[in-house]
């Protein structure tokens, strides 16, 4: 399979196909770490480990002479191209292969501003750079990216359909004029070479940690904003179980908020079962429901809180099944809707993207014991397929009109401005993570 | 915070451990997968490629041991390999088992093994277990969570050092005809303790034919409860202590597993070693013992049982595969005819091709291979490379990597296809047969114990199928294959298999294809005999009922059973009487013999009597009558209608005759029983009931038998008067034989009252 993917790679550059194949031994390990992420439970954690191995990859990556951003890129893509192929089902693969892509970009991009902005800089640069290496070198980074980006290469129609990698990996080199030639003449000099590599693959690492470092505290930043939403003696009703519902509620609990929650227990699996154990156990009052109560119960209710499973680019979001029936009977009854969600989550593509793996059918003995209707599922008397077929789809998908609010690290959204927020996130050149010469061929 | 939570419940099972005195909690769990089945219920496939090697889903079964020992928490994994095992080894070591980290994969070579026994017994050698061990066969499927049946084992092993052995055992349905949680294999019977799970009784070779099993009686002295199963299913998945490696070293007669060892440790109690059960519900576990078994559970991974480990989750780095609606699994790269029907429960693999029209339901179809239009394929497994022409029919079968059918072949259900067979244009392969290019090995001898593949045989004739290979590949030269006819069609290239003996009884049972429509009628009634009798003969083996010593069988039982049993009784009667009659034995001893029959089913001799005679009169009738054909002859007319009516004819002089000729002879024999005058009355109501249902040849006769019967002092006045008198308030339809024989009641009546 390696020299098949050799032969395919798009650059005919010698340099680049080494070090990309020297990388994949070691992948092919990431690879098999993140098979087993069936095990693990949950987006964060599955998100933490991705941009983990991302980030070994990224400092393991020999960067060469020109073109050190499209290197990084495109090792980057091979590696998440596997990544995502190896647990399809779990978005959040996808979305920190993206991030830590567009952290690239934005990183080279703020470099070659920086290079345009201080002509005369040459081996001063290095020193300053590293003095302010720690803290705030990457946030200034991205602002001077921005304003880069609007001033060097406005994002037009063209930029977005261009389809070589190289273009879009490189855009000093293709889509900036003459101006960029000139700079090219002169940052490309000797000495500067080796210095400003080390300097766009440190930096990386550095934005890396940041988002690593996001990742790991999001659950405590979304339940900061808790006592924002959750008022005295409202009662709050929740499906299944997720990790930064219960932060969420226990922020608000810690603030002296005293309110009541309805847990559904969230069928096949009944985590909501393990939920309510958790919320008693720091002393929340907490009344355990049927799913099929649900409709029920919401005129009781004053607020929905649930997580998601990947919140799409159009507000819509996926989450575990039932949830859509919470959605539909809040919306009946009026009661907002919100969902916790960690940027994480955030996935740029849409919902009707066959690309996107919705559902993951799990093993029907959630729901029947293994031979309890063994009479009903045989394929018996030659007549083919048993009559009897149990389907046990793991997750729902709740559209955005049903949608109230959105809770994310970076505060609250309403469903329609989710396409505002994937756009700060993500670049549109990593939509599709696949290496162009597989599409295109 | 999800993983924070799991580290945090990893340390406090840490802590927990490390509270134990004992170290031998804190030792990585080992296990040893046998690599090899050492049986040859997969050839001739398995000539050729070990059994573990073998596809399940487009995916190597061994990955689906190992990817669950993975997950299980197994640290440390020997694969013992014997028959193939240069395959095996090349294959786990290009795969990615080796490079690991936290699970080690090690394999263990040898040539010598023909059994379990031995290759446990080389393994203790080696010295190379230290702890408790996951024992386990290398095409087993599983998802359960060894951690319960771990800590069970565990604790038990604390308690009370001879506990060696806990074996998984799974709930399936008893029923025979289940597909889905039988596996093709014989009758599992166990006797389980049903507090300590301690298993007492292990029995899967039952005699089925005799509907009973035997325990030993100090099993029911010894343990105040025990019940019994027939619903439970053998995962042959066995968490071992230590101990067993050295128990196989010193029983060096212990072969298999199960048929040596196990009911070994349980008949043997000198060393009082004890075997106990762990039952799974909702997780998966399974072995892939015979072609049923490959094609059941290929059926459950399709249908998701076995998540995760199903085709389109990644668990062992196979192909990428999407799960589309009504469970079709498609790999990428597949080029599939716009007219083509895919249906549900199907896995295509990577870059294979369909062509138009070709409909593929409910069917396994490996990678790169080629399948022509206007193809049917049902209920199949089609492995790697295979090219199927146009117009062919596969139904239920088998068909390996590299096989090329021809335009037009048929396969019939239950056909296997080993390597590179090639099937002639428009060739009927007929149904169950085998197909190699390997000739059949000579019939060693089938014998039970040599079943065990022989090692030294399968390289020789490995080396064999290099020649037939070449051959293949290359030009077929003339001689050779006029040598053996091309026996399957022009072009053809293999031997068929001749089914060995005891063969289509067998291949049913074991094929892919479905029971057929007779065999499954006939074991649902092998499974009505079976209960009736169960209730016949009360051995207490209803479906994992509880045995409890000191309870006796429920009266409310009995009730139900009483008419059964005097049905029985009645047969069991008239068969002896019939023999007594054929070899003319004395009539005591019949009545020896009756007599423990009552005794036996409990019975009246009200019941003997009536029985007795029952048979009396069939016998009467039975009894040929030359007489009675000369007669036919001589008026042809109206004897010719009796006859269309299928009874036999007899002349009512004749019947009489003979009736009163066989109540002679045996009057001693019914005159035993007629102690009172119940008992004579109950004669009468049952000719009565005869002439009316069974043999109403005597209906004309009825006055002057029942004559006959007082004549000979069998009957007394005092038995038909009050039998007339009990008449007397009966229905009219009741009546006929009182009135039939109202002149001779009359008549005893009159001479009653003369001596009065």
């Amino acid at each position: 399979m390696n020299t098949d993917d050799s032969s395919w790679w798009p650059m005919g550059d010698g340099v680049l196909c080494n070090a990309a194949s020297q990388t994949y031994p070691s992948c092919n390990t990431f690879t098999h770490a993140l098979s087993f992420f069936n095990k693990i439970e949950g987006s964060q954690a599955t998100a933490r480990q991705t941009a983990e191995l991302l980030r070994s990859v990224i400092s393991q990556q020999r960067v060469p002479y020109t073109n050190q951003a499209g290197a990084l890129i495109d090792a980057v893509k091979a590696i998440g191209e596997q990544l995502i192929a190896a647990n399809p089902v779990e978005l959040a693969v996808g979305n920190i292969v993206r991030r830590v892509l567009h952290i690239i970009r934005e990183e080279d991009l703020s470099l070659t501003t920086a290079a345009i902005g201080g002509l005369n800089l040459s081996a001063v640069s290095d020193d300053e750079n590293d003095d302010d290496r720690d803290g705030d070198s990457t946030l200034s980074a991205a602002a001077v990216a921005a304003a880069a980006r609007s001033t060097l290469r406005p994002p037009s129609l063209q930029t977005l359909l261009e389809d070589t990698p190289v273009s879009a990996a490189v855009p000093q080199t293709s889509s900036s004029g003459g101006d960029s030639e000139g700079k090219s003449k002169f940052s490309f000099t000797a000495a500067d070479k080796s210095s400003r590599s080390r300097k766009l693959k440190h930096d990386v690492i550095e934005a890396v940690n940041e988002l690593i470092q996001d990742i790991v505290t999001c659950h405590e930043q979304i339940a900061e904003q808790a006592v924002e939403h959750i008022h005295q003696n409202e009662v709050i009703l929740t499906l299944g179980s997720s990790r930064t519902v219960l932060e969420f509620l226990f922020a608000a609990k810690e603030k002296k908020r005293s309110f009541r929650v309805f847990v559904a227990e969230g069928a096949p699996r009944y985590q909501g079962h393990l939920l309510a154990k958790e919320l008693v156990a720091r002393g929340l009052q907490t009344t355990l429901i049927t799913d099929s109560a649900v409709f029920a119960m919401i005129s009781r209710v004053n607020m929905v809180i649930v997580g998601a499973h990947a919140v799409m680019a159009n507000g819509g979001v996926i989450a575990p099944v039932g949830m859509n029936l919470v959605a539909l009977a809040a919306q009946k009854h009026a009661v907002p809707f919100v969902v916790l969600a960690g940027s994480h989550k955030l996935c740029p593509l849409y919902p009707h993207n066959p690309e996107v793996l919705l559902n993951e059918l799990r093993s029907p003995s959630e729901l029947l014991d293994f031979g309890e209707f063994s009479d009903c599922m045989d394929f018996g008397s030659g007549s083919g397929s048993p009559l009897l077929h149990v389907v046990n789809p793991a997750f729902d998908y709740v559209p955005p009109k049903l949608v109230s609010l959105f809770i994310t690290d970076a505060g609250g959204h309403n469903p329609s401005y989710m396409y505002r927020l994937i756009a700060d996130y993500y670049s549109a050149d990593d939509l599709v993570v696949q290496r162009r010469a597989t599409a295109g061929n | 915070m999800g993983a924070q939570k799991k580290r945090a419940a990893a340390a406090a099972a840490a802590a927990r451990v490390s509270e134990d005195p004992d170290d031998l909690a804190r030792q990585p769990l080992q296990a040893i997968l046998l690599a090899d089945s050492f049986t040859t219920k997969f050839r001739p496939i398995t000539l050729e490629r070990p059994k573990v090697l073998l596809p399940l889903v487009n995916v190597p079964m061994i990955n689906y041991t190992l990817a669950w020992l993975e997950a299980a928490g197994v640290a440390e994994v020997f694969v013992f390999c014997c028959a193939h095992s240069k395959q095996v080894i090349d294959y786990l070591e290009n795969s990615e088992w080796f490079s690991q980290p936290n699970f080690t994969v090690k394999t263990i070579e040898s040539h010598n093994i023909i059994s379990a026994g031995d290759a446990l017994r080389l393994i203790y050698e080696q010295n190379v277990i230290h702890g408790d061990f996951v024992l386990i066969s290398g095409d087993t499927v599983s998802n359960m969570s060894l951690t319960q049946a771990l800590q069970e084992h565990k604790e038990r092993k604390k308690k009370d050092n001879n506990a060696v052995m806990t074996m998984i055992i799974k709930k399936s349905k008893p029923s025979p005809i289940t597909r889905q949680s039988r596996l093709g294999t014989d009758e599992l019977f166990m006797a389980i303790d049903p507090n300590t799970k301690q298993l007492l009784y292990y029995e899967d070779k039952a005699d089925h034919s005799k509907g009973t099993i035997c325990l030993d009686k100090m099993l029911l002295a010894e343990n105040p409860s025990i019940s019994l199963h027939n619903d439970k299913q053998d995962c042959y998945i066995d968490i071992c202590s230590p101990e067993v490696l050295s128990l196989f070293t010193d029983n060096f007669d212990y072969q298999h597993l199960r048929r040596h060892f196990v009911k070994g440790l349980l008949l043997d109690d000198i060393m009082g070693y004890k075997i106990f059960t762990h039952e799974i519900h909702s997780s998966y576990a399974a072995r892939i013992d015979n072609y049923r078994s490959y094609d059941i559970v290929s059926k459950d991974i399709i249908q998701r049982w076995t998540y995760p480990y199903v085709p389109d989750v990644k668990f062992c780095g196979n192909r990428a595969t999407k799960l589309e609606r009504r469970g079709m699994y498609r790999a990428l790269e597949i080029e599939q005819s716009r007219s083509a029907q895919v249906g549900s429960f199907t896995v295509i693999g990577y870059g294979t091709k369909i062509g138009s029209n070709s409909k593929i339901s409910d069917s396994v179809i490996g990678e790169g291979c080629t399948i022509g239009s206007n193809v049917l394929i049902e209920g199949s497994y089609i492995w790697d490379n295979v090219i199927i022409e146009d117009g062919c029919e596969l139904r239920h079968v088998i068909v390996c990597d590299g096989v090329i059918m021809k335009a037009g072949a048929v396969l019939k259900p239950g056909v296997v296809l080993s390597f590179k067979v090639v099937i002639g244009e428009r060739f009927v392969v007929p149904a169950y047969s085998k197909v190699s290019l390997l000739q059949q090995p000579t019939v060693h001898d089938s014998d039970e114990e040599l079943e065990y593949a022989d090692n030294s045989s399968g390289t020789v004739e490995f080396s064999s199928i290099q020649g037939t290979a070449d051959q293949s590949n290359g030009e077929m030269t003339s001689e050779s294959s006029e040598a053996h006819k091309p026996k399957l069609g022009t072009g053809g290239v293999g031997y068929i298999w001749s089914i060995c003996e005891g063969g289509q009884e067998e291949e049913w049972r074991h094929s892919v294809a479905p029971i057929p429509e007779d065999k499954l009628t006939e074991l649902s009634e092998a499974m009505d005999d079976d209960q009736e009798l169960v209730t016949q003969d009360r051995t207490a083996l209803s479906t994992s009922g509880e045995l409890i010593s000191d309870s006796n069988a429920s009266e409310g039982d009995d009730n139900e059973d009483s008419k059964d049993d005097s049905v029985y009784f009645e047969k069991e009667v008239e068969a002896t009487f019939l023999r007594a009659v054929e070899e003319n034995v004395k009539v005591d001893h019949v009545i020896l013999e009756v007599n423990s029959l009552r005794l036996s089913y409990n019975m009246t001799s009200a019941d003997c009597a009536g029985a007795v005679f029952y048979s009396m009169m069939k016998l009467a009738i039975k009894t040929p009558h030359s007489s009675a054909i000369g007669l036919l002859t001589l008026y042809p007319s109206p004897f010719s209608m009796v006859a269309s009516n299928a009874y036999p004819i007899y002349l009512s002089g004749e019947l009489q005759q003979n009736t009163a000729n066989i109540i002679t002879t045996w009057q001693k024999l019914l005159k035993s029983y007629l102690l009172e005058i119940d008992e004579e009355i109950e004669i009468i109501l049952k000719f009565e009931e005869m002439c009316l249902e069974s043999a109403k040849e005597f209906s004309p006769l009825f006055a002057r038998i029942l004559h006959i019967l007082y004549d000979k002092d069998i009957l007394q006045e005092d038995a038909i008067l009050r039998w007339a008198d009990e008449k007397e308030g009966a229905d009219e339809s009741d009546k006929v034989f009182v009135r039939q024989s109202e002149k001779f009641i009359q008549w005893l009546r009159e001479a009653s009252e003369e001596e009065d």
